[in-house]
């Protein structure tokens, strides 16, 4: 049997350290990565726990096929309770942290307790070691990689780091790998530096067994084919991420000014092409580098060429950074954009979060709910690159008063700011949105609403309707592996259909993060990548393993219901600003000033709004306030959660 | 033997799908522990380069060898290891100048690419042909195109500037 995998408990407030093998019927029910997670999170976090106490479990995996024979299973997933939402903390990044782990003998850690002191984790070849990180603390996050490599004298080892946001507790801190490679997404990094935790470093020789090797290497072949086949990933491998910069922005789908506007003006300033005018001189002529095992290379590398920072090497900017340091606080210049992705890379902090987080506090500053008294005489207004970078800085350091109060994330600071401050944070569930503006694409509105990790792009969004689709193509893909004959809509203004577009996302997107493959690899940005048809394939000659697509989609539902059932155990509820599946008014109150002539004019309606929720409940056999059913808990074998089989 | 596996790092992304394929082939497993060709990298400035066997005419590892194990298979040109005559010193690991002999910790046996009979699976597998199975003057072609252009550029260059 392929499938001999382990996970480790890991007690740092007692030392002690279990290893058990991970059960062949778990698999079948949760897969792997992700959805293990939710169901070691669902199992071992105490209900109500404080998410930086040490009670709160920090979870740490790779996917099923994670180090298999199969195109880039990359992806380390990190799940936690958020100490940003106080709801579910779950975040997913690329590199080559979780095959190493996979290599030094373990799919799955759980992480508990408290270091009375900074410590890092050293896993090798099965073993676990809990070491002394003293002389790592108040490091970044590179110079933590290469210090744990110089001291333990192996090149090889990858480590997943919290920079110095980490350690001061910014609830929006990443975990990172590698130069860039962030579990972004919410506050992750906060947990480990609560636990005292500076790093995981792993290093393995041991294999990773394949079921069917010779069958798993040809069928990688032609998998990879149908990947690199599809031209947005061509482009992807030339530009990265930054490729839909312009085409977004010109229909007008980039929040700018905050939530001013929808539209960035002199976006070419940061358009990728603009940007290599100024990075790439000095990288090799193939300037873009992959995660593990992956043809797409998405990821672009640079050198900051002048200012402070001249010199510097980093990777990206991806999509985000050019909206956090360039559309969001409104700085029109491609070395801001390139110098902010460097220090939120290494501080190790999230870029989409602190850059919306600067401009909400840009927006107030303008309004003067926020005065120079609060800045403390730095002049935060939109378009100040300096005041932009500065305020990077005064967050991950938590440096006077407005530098703190940011780094408790949005909605703790709107309360220490007062007035009507929390009126203008572009929030769901506590955690900040992309640059991403909404108000004229109603299913994507309903995806951040109703993404469990809360306003994000990665969870549930039918990005593929901005292309109109044909239809018929759209049926293909939406009515399969499950049928779906209710109405579908190409025009993506619309709001029919939508419900039923964003729960498929949702499974597709919780069944690539359990197997650990990249969302480039299925039906996110391309139609024709591949989804639940295509992976019974690579499953089964990787790890023996036989799914159906149904059953793939099943598990993917099962996940995501355990997800829902954490987060309304900690109190999500259907209507609640802060905590449940709506809005900001701004979507509903403020038009769209800009972008293309359907566009212009848009925001979203409350009352068809609602209409989508009742209906994307209904797909999921929910009750109208988002509560699954007894009949829906029965139907995925849920209904005696938490079993504690591991 | 005409072609030769030629590496490029220039083109090299990094991904290590090359070690993931060989270790599957040759082993069956995942694992780059096993893989014949392995990317070492600078990530701290987005250097990658993949390490091969360069099969040598005068290979070091044929040299040391004190029992005669290794020798140069006359049908495809690379150089192997008898399993049947090994001894396992690890003389050839510890001699190789590229650090292209491996030694396998499950089955104690010293490994080396084989070209995989001439289907080298990490060539088939690299889409921006970082590794390639070509035929020596093909290479020696390219380079001397590529040095030319260069060399012309920094002659305009330098009237330019004279």
């Amino acid at each position: 049997m392929a499938l001999d995998r382990k996970i480790a408990y890991i007690n740092l407030s007692t030392g002690e350290v279990e290893i058990k093998p991970i059960p062949l019927e778990l698999r079948k029910k949760f897969i792997g990565g992700r959805g293990m997670d939710a169901y070691l999170l669902y199992n071992h976090a105490p209900e109500g726990c404080d998410p930086v106490g040490p009670e709160n479990p920090l979870i740490v995996s790779g996917g099923l096929l994670t180090a298999t024979c199969a195109s880039a299973t990359a992806r380390t997933h990190v799940m936690a309770k958020s100490p940003l939402t106080n709801l579910l903390g779950s975040c997913n990044m690329g590199g080559f942290f979780a095959p190493e782990m996979a290599w030094a003998g373990f799919h799955h850690l759980v992480i508990t307790g408290k270091a009375d002191k900074p410590v890092y984790l050293w896993i090798h070849n099965g073993d676990i070691e809990i070491r002394d990180a003293g002389h790592l603390w108040g490091k970044n996050s590179t110079d933590t990689q290469w210090a744990i490599r110089e001291e333990l004298d192996d090149q090889e080892i990858k480590s997943m780091v919290i920079g110095q946001a980490g350690e001061n507790l910014v609830t929006y801190a990443c975990v990172m790998t590698g130069i860039k490679n962030a579990g972004g997404r919410t506050g992750l990094g906060c947990v480990m530096g609560s636990k005292n935790l500076k790093a995981v470093a792993v290093r393995g020789t041991m294999d990773v067994k394949i079921a069917h090797p010779v069958d798993a290497l040809e069928h990688n072949k032609k998998f990879i084919e149908q990947i690199t086949s599809a031209k947005v990933n061509q482009i992807q491998g030339a530009l990265g991420t930054p490729f839909i910069w312009g085409a977004t922005n010109c229909w007008g789908g980039v929040r700018t000014r905050n939530f001013q506007y929808n539209q960035m003006e002199y976006a070419d300033e940061i358009e990728p092409e603009a940007i290599d005018d100024i990075a790439t001189e000095t990288i090799g002529p193939h300037h873009m580098t992959g995660c593990f095992g992956c043809q797409v290379h998405c990821r672009a590398q640079y050198k900051i060429q002048s200012g402070l920072y001249a010199g510097k090497y980093d990777e990206g900017p991806e999509y985000t950074s050019l909206g956090a340091f360039g559309a969001e606080p409104d700085c029109k210049s491609a070395e801001t954009v390139l110098t902010g992705n460097h220090l939120v890379n290494q501080y190790g902090v999230d870029n989409l979060e602190i850059g919306s987080m600067i401009a909400w506090a840009m927006e107030l500053y303008e309004l003067g709910i926020l005065t120079s008294k609060e800045t403390e005489g730095l002049d935060l207004r939109f378009g100040n690159d300096e005041a932009l970078l500065q305020m990077v800085h005064n967050i991950c350091t938590r440096t006077g008063w407005l530098g703190n109060v940011l780094a408790d994330g949005g909605i703790p600071a709107a309360e220490k700011i007062g007035k009507n401050s929390f009126d203008y944070l572009i929030q769901v569930k506590g955690m900040n949105n992309l640059h991403s503006d909404e108000r004229a694409t109603p299913g994507l509105a309903l995806n951040i609403a109703t993404a469990s990790r809360g306003s994000d792009h990665l969870r549930s969004r039918p990005a593929i309707d901005l292309y109109h689709l044909p239809e018929p193509v759209l049926r293909k893909i939406y009515g399969s592996p499950v049928p779906y004959d209710g109405p579908l809509s190409s025009e993506h203004t619309e709001y029919i259909g939508k419900p039923w577009q964003v729960f498929w996302q949702e499974n597709v997107y919780m069944a690539v993060d359990c197997l650990g493959i990249c969302k480039y690899h299925t039906v996110f940005l391309g139609a024709t990548l591949p989804n639940f048809e295509d992976w019974p394939k690579v499953i089964y000659y990787n790890t023996g393993l036989e799914f159906t697509p149904k059953e793939i989609w099943d598990a993917a539902e099962r996940c995501n219901n355990l997800e829902r059932l954490f987060n309304l155990r900690e109190g999500l509820t259907r209507n609640d600003l802060k905590k449940g599946d709506t809005l900001n008014h701004r979507y509903f109150d403020e038009p769209c000033r800009r972008g293309a002539p359907d566009v212009i004019g848009k925001k979203i309606d409350r009352d068809k709004f609602n209409t989508m929720i009742d209906e994307f409940y209904e797909h999921h056999g929910w009750d109208k306030h988002g509560v699954p059913t007894s009949e829906t808990l029965q139907r995925l074998g849920l209904e005696n959660e938490p079993t504690r089989l591991l | 033997m005409e072609k030769f596996l030629t590496v490029d790092a220039d083109k090299c992304t990094g991904c290590r799908l090359c070690e993931q394929v060989c270790s599957v082939m040759h082993e069956g497993v995942s694992n780059p522990a096993k893989s014949r060709i392995q990317v070492v990298k600078w990530e701290q400035e987005g250097i990658y380069i993949p390490v091969i066997c360069k099969q040598c005419e005068d290979a070091p590892c044929m040299n040391v060898c004190p029992v005669r194990a290794i020798s140069r298979d006359p049908d495809f040109g690379f150089v192997k290891v008898d399993h049947e005559v090994c001894i396992g010193c690890r003389s050839c690991v510890g001699i190789c100048p590229f650090g292209a002999m491996g030694y396998n910790m499950t089955t104690h046996q010293v490994f080396k690419c084989d070209l995989c009979g001439g289907d080298p699976q990490c060539v088939r597998f690299c889409d921006v042909k970082a590794v390639d199975f070509v035929s020596v003057d093909r290479v020696t072609a390219r380079k001397k195109r590529k040095g030319a252009a260069r060399q012309s550029a920094a002659e305009r260059q330098a009237v330019a500037l004279g």
